[in-house]
């Protein structure tokens, strides 16, 4: 592939305490690419992808992003921020903004746009997840579904190069995964590069480029979907796929 | 199915509330029969006392013949009350405010009109510099020293300044406890300690007697900015523990999204986690403020005359001597009918600024 590196990460490790959780972690992710992240509770897949924007901070190794390298120093912090976006299993929606300011908040506040400007954006990107009529809600007059897709949309309205996602849709009710799983293959379609840590193998077959199965703070499988499902090479990921299949 | 069955009167209207409320077992019938014979006690004589047998006529002490309460005391000495020594020439400075003050807080107790956040900075930003001028003098206005303060003027102002300095201050330090720069945090712990470890008497003693000994010869601070710095960073360091509570209710998630969302960390705090935080302790705040108002007539021991100072001094009077009670009674009642009237605001704010999670 020619194509440009959106973000580099190598021989990154991460303890808490004692406990190390990112354990060489070498990962190179091209623009547009859709990443799956799979691997049982604890492995450290949250942390990976907190790692990138810097929720989480990597103790050795190197982190480079859009040609940016992650240190202590503020502004690369922000500017990284900037470029990406993040969906959380929780929402983590603003209760105390309607659903529409919640959208124009970071673009009035970080990126500078006029109110009328980031008030346009954040109805076009509500439009596009299909929740505009639900602008002037608060989050908590939305359903579970709702809230994600609008938790997407303030994701996007920052324009964002990168999504982030950490299990969006393991704390939805099992009739609102499609929506917001279409959402994102919607997303996956229009090109832009993708993080998504999930057990939804469905999704994955559909749109991932490259699964990786993580243990134990390490990647123990990365492959193509066809391979990684058919032909897995390690034990731990055998068994993996054999519990969530 | 049945539209409009409506419920049994058992557990509607009056008899249904007093039936579920006073009278739903035997103990509570005895404690609500023996509450009603405390009422019948207490409440018929205090009433005539105040209003029936009462008198509120007249221009002194031997106009005040009925075995009721002796108002003219409190009328002969209404200005005193109200402005404490402030020169009579110079009153309409204090009207003035007072009436800004009343437009202000009535604007803001109407529902539903625009503009109350113009009305709010004005009240909390805007007001108070005008009343600097206004009540000590400059810009062509006569200097009238802080010692002719007294009154309900005073104790509007003492109580003013620390509720709108000590509630900013207060959320600096409950920020600097929660820093994750050690200096800061530890710096604001200390400070925090140390003033709700002491006393709000020993403060102001302090203030009034043992500062001047740490400041140079001939530098003389006003009596009662010292006395309003004491009550503003006792206020504050209180406040600073109200506010963590609240920030400490916040879940991390809201955190995350913000930083995710590139927000540095003073715009997270001032559009995210404040705003939600301090919405959870509006009860505890205002509860603040209200201990606030009340501790407010400590500044007597330092020689300020505030409104209970001035009633109890007013009662000394060889003229007036015998009517204290009067004075009490009134003193009570306008104290609660402020500190009333804030927590009802509070419940108010609290339904109104409700989003339902
Ligand atoms: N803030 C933290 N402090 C200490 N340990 C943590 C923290 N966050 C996560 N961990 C631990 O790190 C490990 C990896 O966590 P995480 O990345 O959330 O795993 P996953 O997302 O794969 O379930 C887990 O054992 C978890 O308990
Ligand atoms: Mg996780």
């Amino acid at each position: 592939m020619t194509s440009e590196t959106m973000i580099e990460m190598s021989s990154v490790h991460k303890w808490f305490g004692e406990l190390h959780v990112l354990n060489d972690i070498n990962l190179k992710v091209a623009k547009g690419e859709k990443i799956v992240i799979c691997g049982p509770s604890g492995s450290g897949k949250s942390t990976l992808i907190r790692c990138i924007n810097r929720l989480e901070e990597h103790q050795r190794g190197e982190i480079v992003v859009e040609g940016t390298e992650l240190t202590n120093d503020n502004r690369s912090v922000e500017k990284i921020r900037g470029e990406v976006g993040m969906v959380f299993q929780q929402f983590n929606l603003f209760p105390h903004l309607s659903i529409l300011d919640n959208c124009s908040l970071a673009p009035i506040w970080v990126r500078k746009l006029p109110k009328i400007e980031a008030r346009e954006k954040a109805m076009k990107y509500l439009k596009r997840v299909q929740i505009d009529d639900q602008a002037h809600k608060y989050p908590a007059q939305l359903s579970g579904g709702q809230q994600q897709r609008a938790a997407i949309a303030r994701a996007l309205c920052m324009e964002p190069r990168i999504m982030l996602f950490d299990e969006p849709t393991s704390a939805l009710d099992p009739e609102m995964i499609k929506e917001v799983l279409d959402v994102m293959v919607g997303l996956a379609e229009g090109g832009m590069t993708m993080l998504v840590v999930t057990h939804e193998m469905g999704f994955a077959k559909e749109v991932a480029d490259k699964i990786i199965f993580m243990d134990e703070g390490q990647i123990v499988e990365s492959k193509n979907p066809t391979d990684f499902f058919s032909n897995p090479e390690s034990e731990r990921t055998k068994t993996f796929l054999s519990q969530i299949l | 199915m049945n539209k409009n069955i409506t419920p049994p009167v058992i557990e509607i209207g009056v008899i249904g509330w007093l039936r579920k409320n006073l009278f739903s077992t035997w103990y509570n019938t005895i404690l609500t029969l023996i509450g009603l014979y405390f009422i019948y006690l207490i409440i018929p004589p205090l009433l005539s006392w105040i209003f029936f047998d009462a008198t509120f006529s007249g221009t002194n002490r031997e106009d005040c013949t009925s075995s009721g309460a002796c108002w003219v005391f409190i009328k002969q000495n209404i200005k005193l009350i109200i402005y404490g020594l402030y020169p009579s020439d110079e009153l309409w400075r204090v009207n003035i405010a007072y009436f800004l003050l009343t437009v202000s807080i009535i604007y803001l107790l109407i529902p539903n009109l625009k503009y109350k956040g113009f009305v709010g900075i004005f009240l909390l930003i805007i007001f108070p510099i005008i009343c600097v001028f206004l009540f000590s003098g400059g810009l062509g206005l006569e200097n009238v020293e802080t010692r002719l303060w007294g009154g309900l003027f005073l104790t509007l102002v003492i109580a003013g300044v620390g509720i709108v300095l000590s509630l900013p201050i207060g959320i600096m330090l409950a920020l600097g406890r929660r820093s994750k720069l050690p200096v800061v945090s530890l710096l604001s712990t200390i400070f925090i300690e140390i003033w709700r470890g002491v006393p709000l008497i020993t403060v102001l003693f302090m203030a009034s007697n043992m500062f001047p000994l740490f400041m140079p010869e001939g530098v003389n601070f006003d009596k009662l900015i010292r006395a309003l710095i004491g009550v503003m960073f006792f206020s504050a360091a209180y406040l600073a523990e109200v506010v963590r509570g609240g920030l400490q209710a916040m879940p991390k998630g809201q955190y995350e999204a913000s930083q995710a969302a590139g927000l540095t960390y003073w715009k997270m705090m001032a559009l995210i986690i404040l705003p939600q935080s301090l919405k959870i302790v509006i009860p505890a705040i205002i509860g603040s403020f209200i201990a606030l108002f009340k501790d407010t007539t400590l500044v007597l021991i330092i020689g300020l005359f505030d409104f209970l100072g001035i009633i109890q001094f007013v009662g000394t009077n060889p003229d007036w001597l015998g009517f204290s009670h009067e004075g009490y009674v009134f003193a009570a009642t306008i104290f609660w009918v402020f500190c009333f009237g804030m927590s009802r605001y509070s419940q108010r704010l609290e339904k109104k600024l409700d989003t339902g999670n």
